[in-house]
């Protein structure tokens, strides 16, 4: 995410993801996210990673089919990230090139990956997977969704302040 | 196929579910993610979610930046509980059945208008204090399962295999002292 953005001065042009409004993006581009996010959420379901017992039943050794989950995405996707751009130009919908986005390693992604690790052991449950629960109707979740909203503010709240006070000592 | 009687032991024991269900709930959350990158170029992940639908209630920069997406990435969102609640409408009340399905016996089952839902036994401290490491964690570390486990993974980022493998093996050990220290669900 902070990578595109730091390209995109340089770039001169926004993506369809950070455009503002809806003003010039195609009719079906919410609609399409739509029909995704449905397939995606049924997928949590059925995969029952949407259950944090079953997270849990993994990460203490007990269940070993969740890594199916994860990698059997990655391999539907990374088939699609290798072969689009062979195939055409940019997407029909933004106008975006098929391209690599990919995220600048640094410490952060440490110190997150640690700290969401812990978080994720504790609940058994990840952001998506989340959201995909609520909607198999674990009313319950709405603790984790809650904690999660709070963790994001707090971390922004912040990582905010500490690039203003950056900016002003510039 | 195996027939050997120890090797199907084996694999019932790490197993108990089957992998049926876990890979093709994996190839969906693929073909999802593929639906989305195919019409827009989109790489799409969960966590920024969090952040982006902050910016509606909050000026601070960090969630402001992400102003250009939270329309569509609220709409993803709602995509996805809505797929939840029709995987609950349809496997989950048993309307629709399939081999491939193995559908378990975690939490508690209850019905509202003919629909199965279904609810965690998971301590609500225990989602709570997790979710909110989790919102901490992934918003630092640039990315979550979706972000960073499904799509970097896929596009072979070297940033995200590193981000993949450090939360999982910490939230291994996570899981394993909790249960250790005798805390069930």
């Amino acid at each position: 995410m902070s990578g595109s953005r730091a390209k995109r001065g340089t770039r001169g042009s926004e993506r369809g993801e950070d455009r503002p409004a809806s003003s010039d993006r195609h009719p079906l581009f919410k609609p399409l996210i739509f029909v995704g996010g449905i397939v995606f959420g049924f997928g949590l379901g059925f995969s029952h990673m949407a259950r944090p017992e079953v997270v849990l039943n993994f990460l203490q050794f007990e269940d070993l089919g969740l890594p199916f989950v994860m990698f059997g995405a990655a391999i539907v996707s990374g088939i699609a990230f290798a072969l689009l751009p062979r195939i055409r130009d940019a997407a029909p919908l933004t106008g975006d090139r098929y391209e690599r986005r990919l995220k600048p390693f640094d410490r952060n992604v440490l110190i997150g990956g640690a700290i969401f690790g812990v978080g994720w052991g504790l609940s058994g449950i990840c952001p998506g997977a989340a959201y995909a629960s609520l909607g198999t109707g674990n009313v319950t979740i709405l603790w984790a969704l809650a904690g999660m909203f709070l963790g994001a503010y707090v971390q922004g709240y912040w990582r905010s302040q500490n690039r203003t006070a950056e900016a002003r000592t510039e | 196929m195996v027939t050997d009687p120890v090797l199907l032991q084996t694999a019932a024991d790490l197993f108990p579910n089957g992998i049926s269900r876990y890979a093709v709930g994996g190839l969906l959350v693929g073909l999802g993610t593929v639906l989305i990158y195919v019409g827009t170029g989109i790489p799409a992940g969960a966590s920024t979610f969090l952040e982006s639908t902050l910016s509606y209630v909050s000026d601070q920069s960090r969630f402001q930046q992400y102003v250009g997406s939270r329309d569509w990435r609220l709409v993803f969102t709602a995509g996805i509980v809505l797929g939840g609640l029709a995987f609950a409408a349809t496997f989950q009340s048993g309307l629709v059945t399939s081999p491939l399905y193995e559908p378990g016996s975690t939490g508690q089952l209850y019905e509202v208008a003919g629909v199965t839902l279904w609810t965690t036994d998971v301590q609500p401290w225990r989602l709570f204090g997790g979710g909110i490491l989790v919102g901490i964690g992934t918003r630092i570390g640039k990315g979550c399962t979706s972000g960073h486990g499904v799509c970097g993974v896929g596009s072979a980022s070297r940033t995200s295999l590193v981000g993949v493998l450090t939360f999982l093996t910490v939230a291994i050990g996570t899981a394993q002292v909790v249960a250790a220290m005798g805390v069930s669900p």
